[in-house]
C-alpha cells in the first residue's frame, strides 16, 4: 500500500474574515436544519390519503410499482415438512367475523364479468384438486409462524370455473359475509400457484376463528390479505377497497 | 486529543518517523490559519444522514412495538425487555405501526441514496484513504481507546482520523449496508429469498436488523461524547469545513 501523503489545503484569514465565514456556515446550517424540520412536519401533517399522509402514500404506491415489477409469480414461497407446522396456530384479528356464520346457508359468490354470479357450496369447492401447504405465515405486525393449510389453488379454481376473462383483470376483491372485512389483491399474486382457497388447517376443517368454512391463504402476502370467511369474490381493473389499506397500511403488502 | 488532529500540512505523513517527539511549532503569525478538513460533500452526507437515520430509527421503533419480542435472558431470568412500557409511553410509540411503516418505507430510499453517494464520493475523491483502517489501525485503535479512557498517556499519531475513528467510521458504513440488506430481506423475503437465506432466515434477519439499530444508538452516544470531549474547534469543522489553527499555536499530537 502506498504511503499516504495527503495534505490539507490551508489558508490564512483575518479574524474578521474568519468570523464572517464561520457565521455564514452556521447560518446556512441552521436555515437548512429548520427547512428539514419544516419539511418533516408538513409531510407529517399533510392531508391523509386512506389513513396515510399523502406524500407517504404516494411513495408506498411507487414502492408497489417498483417491487411488483420485480415480483415473479413463478417464484415459490419456501415450503416446510409437515412436522414443522405449529400445532397451536396463532389467531390474530376477527374483523368481519363478528356475526358468526350460518353454516347451512353459506355459499361462495363469484361475480363474473358478464354479470352472472356463480354460487358454490363448500362441497363444490372440495371436489377440486386439493393442495396442502406448510409455509412461514407472516403477520404485518412482525411475527411469523410455520403453519399447515389445505384447499384448492385459486388458479385451478378460476380455470375450472372458466374465469378466463376475469383472470386478465388487474385485481381480485374479497369480502366476508357481513362485508365488514374486505381485501384487494393484485392478479399476479392471486394466481401464484401457492395461493389457495383454504378449508383445512392442520388436516381438519378450519376453526371458526380461522374463517370457517373458507378463507384465503396467500403466502406471498402479509396475513392482513388472508381474508377469513370468504363470501364474495369479484374482479376489477382498479384497486378494490381494502380494510387495512384504508387504515394507513400499504395496499400491496406483498413479499 | 482530536482537537488538533491536523498535522501541519507542509509535513507529509510519511516523514513522521523522523520527527523528534510529537511537538510541532508553527511559524508565529498574526492571522489565524484555517485548514480545510471536511469537504463540502462529506458535510452534506453527514448532516443529511443524521435526520434520515433518526427518522429510520423512530419509525423502526413504531414498527417494532407491534411485535416487541426481544429480551435479554439468562436461563429463566429476564434482565431487560426491549422495551419497557414507560419508554414507549414517553416516546408516544403505541399503536402507530401503519404510520411507522409508511415513514420507514419512504426514508429507506433517502438512507440508501445518501449512503450510496457517500460511499461513491469517498471512493472517487480518495477520501477513503483517510477513513478506511490500514494495517496499523486495529492495533492502534486499542491504544486510542486506552488513551481516551485515561489509562495510557500517549496516543498514536494520525492525520485526519485516528485509528479508532477509522475503525468506527468504516464499521458504521458496513452496518448501514447490513441494515439495507437485512431490511430488504424482511421487506421482500420471497422476491429476495436468497438474501433472506443468507441472513439465516426471515426471523433472523429481523433480529439482525434490530441489533444493528442498537449499534447505531451506541455509536451515536459514543460519537456525541467524543465530540463534546474534543471541543468546539473540531465540532464547528463539521459545519464550516475548516479547523482553525491559532497563531503561535502548538500542534500537539500527544
Amino acid at each position: 500500500m502506498n504511503k499516504v501523503t495527503h495534505t490539507f489545503p490551508q489558508e490564512q484569514l483575518s479574524k474578521k474574515q474568519l468570523r464572517k465565514k464561520t457565521l455564514l456556515s452556521f447560518l446556512i446550517f441552521v436555515v437548512l436544519g429548520a427547512a428539514a424540520w419544516f419539511l418533516f412536519s408538513s409531510v407529517k401533517n399533510a392531508p391523509k390519503d386512506d389513513g396515510a399522509s399523502k406524500p407517504l402514500r404516494s411513495v408506498l404506491s411507487a414502492n408497489e410499482s417498483i417491487f411488483s415489477s420485480v415480483f415473479s409469480s413463478k417464484k415459490l414461497v419456501k415450503e416446510y415438512p409437515l412436522s414443522a407446522a405449529a400445532k397451536t396456530v396463532r389467531v390474530n384479528g376477527s374483523d368481519g367475523l363478528e356475526d358468526g356464520v350460518d353454516t347451512a346457508n353459506w355459499r361462495l359468490h363469484v361475480v363474473k364479468q358478464n354479470g352472472d354470479t356463480l354460487t358454490l357450496t363448500l362441497t363444490d369447492i372440495k371436489k377440486l384438486p386439493k393442495k396442502d401447504i406448510v409455509f412461514d405465515f407472516k403477520c404485518i405486525e412482525g411475527w411469523s409462524q410455520v403453519t399447515h393449510w389445505a384447499g384448492v389453488p385459486l388458479k385451478t379454481f378460476m380455470q375450472t370455473y372458466g374465469l378466463t376473462e376475469e383472470s386478465k383483470m388487474n385485481y381480485v376483491g374479497l369480502q366476508t359475509p357481513n362485508k365488514k372485512y374486505y381485501v384487494g389483491i393484485d392478479m399476479p399474486s392471486a394466481v401464484q400457484e401457492q395461493t389457495i382457497l383454504c378449508y383445512e388447517m392442520n388436516g381438519a376443517p378450519l376453526p371458526l376463528n380461522q374463517g370457517y368454512p373458507l378463507r384465503l391463504i396467500i403466502p406471498v402476502k402479509y396475513g392482513v390479505k388472508h381474508l377469513k370467511r370468504i363470501s364474495t369474490m369479484y374482479f376489477s381493473n382498479s384497486k378494490p377497497p381494502d380494510f387495512w389499506a384504508e387504515r394507513g397500511y400499504d395496499y400491496y403488502a406483498g413479499h | 486529543m482530536m482537537l488538533n488532529c491536523l498535522r501541519h500540512p507542509s509535513i507529509p505523513l510519511n516523514s513522521t518517523q523522523s520527527l523528534p517527539a510529537t511537538r510541532i511549532i508553527l511559524k508565529p503569525t498574526v492571522m489565524p490559519t484555517v485548514v480545510k478538513k471536511h469537504p463540502l460533500a462529506i458535510r452534506w452526507f453527514h448532516w443529511l444522514n443524521f435526520p434520515i437515520l433518526a427518522c429510520m430509527i423512530w419509525s423502526g421503533l413504531l414498527i417494532y412495538w407491534a411485535n416487541d419480542e426481544y429480551k435479554i435472558k439468562l436461563g429463566q431470568k429476564e434482565f431487560f425487555h426491549f422495551f419497557p412500557d414507560g419508554f414507549y409511553k414517553t416516546l408516544n410509540v403505541p399503536f402507530r405501526l401503519a404510520e411507522g411503516m409508511s415513514w420507514h418505507f419512504t426514508f429507506m430510499w433517502l438512507f440508501f441514496i445518501n449512503g450510496l453517494l457517500y460511499v461513491l464520493f469517498t471512493l472517487f475523491s480518495g477520501q477513503w484513504r483517510l477513513l478506511v483502517p490500514n494495517k496499523k489501525s486495529f492495533k492502534e485503535s486499542w491504544l486510542v481507546v486506552l488513551h481516551d479512557l485515561h489509562i495510557r498517556r500517549t496516543a498514536p499519531e494520525f492525520l485526519k482520523y485516528n485509528a479508532a475513528q477509522r475503525v468506527a467510521y468504516t464499521l458504521v458504513v458496513l452496518m448501514g449496508i447490513g441494515s439495507l440488506l437485512t431490511g430488504l430481506a424482511i421487506y421482500k423475503p420471497v422476491t429476495f429469498s436468497a438474501l433472506a437465506w443468507l441472513c439465516g432466515g426471515y426471523e433472523a434477519a429481523r433480529l439482525e436488523h434490530f441489533i444493528l439499530t442498537l449499534g447505531y444508538v451506541l455509536f451515536f452516544l459514543i460519537h456525541i461524547a467524543q465530540v463534546i470531549k474534543t471541543g468546539w474547534n473540531n465540532f464547528q469543522a463539521m459545519v464550516t469545513g475548516f479547523e482553525i489553527i491559532k497563531p503561535n499555536q502548538t500542534v500537539n499530537n500527544e
